[in-house]
């Protein structure tokens, strides 16, 4: 398979501080990869390099073998589409017209008489069809990011980045939004997920990139990269990856009582 | 490009609530602009100011003003003096509406942040020291490149990630009008004792004496202004959902940026180049119309306009009629009106952003 959306050799520094060094990462279509690693490591960076908005100090990155940095926005916004952590609204427009907003790129295309459709769809899926004609600051955090996924879902990108899409969430709406996400990369789309949860990503990634002080750890299948060895040597505390009775599920842990005796 | 329809972006009722609201606005528009060109010390009655109008435009319908003196008011006077009004009156609202929109902040307006005072210092350096480099222009391209320079001022400091904390940006707007005031100042003690006169009433703000040959020179510039900012309004709903987000829905954030910043120079130059400072509008109108039709900026830059228009037309009359015999400065009744206001808006902001958001 052929990568859609690539890495090569990425640095990022601001001022003395390594954010990216070296990285290279490439994600195909139909394939849901998601990012993980400890606070600091450089998974939102990673994700802003990727997405175009940073320009990486070294190295590049080419989506359909073109320079993101040189492609045109509105070009590139018909291509792919993000999910920040952060989703903050100036004035407060109601949920219907938020989510209508990832349209946008679509005006003046033949795909702008989809519109209606696509928008009614992108609301049932991220299941805020009921709260859209509320406005947007009278949401909770978590109907905030559902909005602001199903705005995203709105822009019907081939390449879909999400950074931290389910913290907010609960588990029901955790599983929804990541058992979608990896609908859309079974129809073709590139899906790049930053997440904490590491059971989580084990469920629903194709692949798992461990990041580590700016450097890739692991890459790899989820029962390959995984490991308790790896785990723990990265987020420097004890973890132990079990697999659950009965079912081929990975369930990763804290090992507490051997943090404890560390710590004696 | 191919053109498209523009679609309905909003439920059925929103769309009614918009279109009843560009209606009645339209509709006291012109009945104020009627009413307004006949109330006055030469009184002209309604029907004949309409009168007047269409024996003008070569229509033989309706009756001429009675007074002998009746048409030469309304034509040289009184006309040019409403339609000033109206205006400066959407040069202001717009302009707020579109600094609103690219500092994400409905609390900035050209009057608080310190551009018009900076619009000012330009226009009265022309008053000083005399320029005319420009001829009837003059007044009207320094006021724009000191409004222009105060607009980069103030979107420079006030700024951090991104966006604009409402505490930063009073504050500029406090260090903004200090500065400008000190300026205004200095050019006050140099200038003789006529142009003196003329920077205190104009600092006042006030629409007397408006002629032909001003509005022929604000018209061209606050239509241009209000056309750009119609051109914009699509892109500026995106950025409020920041600017990382506008810029992954395909909006070139720096120059939607630039471009919106020498609009709003342009706008408050139109506004303050003849009529001086006046205050607030751009900061009651367009909040007035997000209440009524909600924020987006296709409906309201064109909404504020037109209520931009009403509001300065329906605040001239009163001061020119509230005190018989005397013209009462514009911009101290929308001050004395907009102040509270403020307050008002600053304690509302407070509460529901639970802080200075």
């Amino acid at each position: 398979m052929s990568a859609v959306l690539a890495a090569h050799g990425v640095h990022v520094r601001f001022g003395q501080a390594r954010i990216l060094d070296g990285v290279d990462v490439a994600v195909a279509a139909g394939e849901l990869v998601a990012l993980v690693g400890p606070n600091g490591a450089g998974k939102s960076t990673l994700l802003s390099v990727l997405s175009g908005d940073t320009a990486p100090d070294e190295g590049r990155v080419e989506l359909d073998a073109a320079d993101v940095r040189a492609m045109r926005l509105d070009e590139l916004a018909r291509r792919r589409a993000v999910l920040l952590q952060e989703n903050r609204l100036s004035f407060p427009f109601p949920v219907q017209d938020v989510v209508r907003m990832g349209r946008a790129p679509w005006r003046g295309t033949a795909r702008e008489d989809a519109d209606d459709e696509v928008v009614a769809r992108s609301l049932e899926t991220a299941d805020v069809s009921h709260l859209a004609a509320r406005r947007f600051p009278t949401l909770s955090g978590g109907e905030k990011a559902r909005t602001s996924f199903a705005r995203t879902l709105a822009q019907e990108p081939g390449v879909l980045l999400l950074d931290e899409p389910t913290a907010a969430l609960d588990i029901r709406h955790q599983e929804a939004l990541l058992d979608e996400a990896r609908r859309w990369a079974r129809a073709g789309a590139s899906v790049v997920v930053v997440l904490h949860d590491l059971t989580l990503a084990a469920a629903y990634a194709d692949r798992v990139v461990v990041l580590d002080s700016g450097r890739v750890r692991g890459d790899g299948r989820p029962t390959d990269v995984l490991t308790g060895e790896l785990l723990t040597d990265v987020y420097r505390y004890p973890i132990e990856v079990i697999r659950r009775p009965g079912v081929d599920e990975l369930v990763v842990l804290p090992v507490r009582t051997a943090a404890l005796l560390e710590t004696r | 490009m191919t053109t498209t329809l523009d679609r309905p972006t909003t439920t059925a009722p929103a769309r009614t609530r918009s279109t009843a609201l560009f209606v009645g606005l339209a509709l006291a528009l012109v009945v104020l602009a009627v009413a307004s060109a006949g109330i006055g010390q030469l009184h002209v009655a309604p029907s004949e100011v309409v009168g007047s109008i269409l024996h003008r435009i070569g229509l033989d319908w309706g009756p001429s003003p009675a007074h002998p003196n009746g048409d030469a008011a309304l034509w040289a006077i009184r006309f040019p003096r409403v339609v000033m009004a109206a205006l400066v009156g959407a040069a202001l609202a717009t302009g707020g509406a579109l600094m609103q929109g690219v500092f994400g902040n409905p609390l900035a307006d050209p009057g608080v942040v310190g551009v018009s005072s900076g619009a000012a210092v330009g226009a009265c350096t022309v008053i000083v020291l005399g320029l005319a480099f420009a001829g009837p222009w003059t007044v009207a391209t320094m006021a724009f490149v000191g409004g222009l320079l105060t607009t980069i001022l103030v979107y420079l400091t006030a700024r951090e990630n991104g966006r604009t904390e409402v505490v930063t940006l009073v504050l500029t707007g406090v260090a903004v009008n200090a500065v400008a005031g000190a300026a205004l100042a200095l050019l006050t003690f140099l200038g003789d004792t006529q142009a003196r006169e003329q920077i205190v009433f104009w600092q006042l703000g006030s629409l007397n004496g408006t002629r032909w040959p001003y509005v022929a020179v604000v018209a061209p510039i606050v239509l241009l202004g209000i056309g750009g900012a119609v051109a914009v309004a699509r892109r500026l709903d995106l950025l409020a959902l920041g600017e990382r987000s506008a810029r992954h829905l395909g909006v070139d954030v720096e120059r939607l940026r630039v471009v919106c910043l020498v609009l709003v120079a342009l706008l408050t130059a139109g506004a303050v180049a003849f009529c001086g400072i006046i205050a607030f509008v751009g900061l009651v109108v367009p909040h007035l119309i997000r209440m009524a039709v909600g924020p987006g900026h296709r409906v309201l830059i064109p909404a504020s306009a037109l209520g931009g228009a009403v509001l300065l037309l329906a605040a001239d009359l009163v001061a020119r009629t509230a005190v018989p015999y005397a013209d009462l400065p514009i911009g101290m009744l929308t001050a004395l009106v907009g102040g509270p206001f403020f307050f008002w808006l600053i304690r509302r902001t407070r509460r529901s952003a639970g802080g200075w958001a």
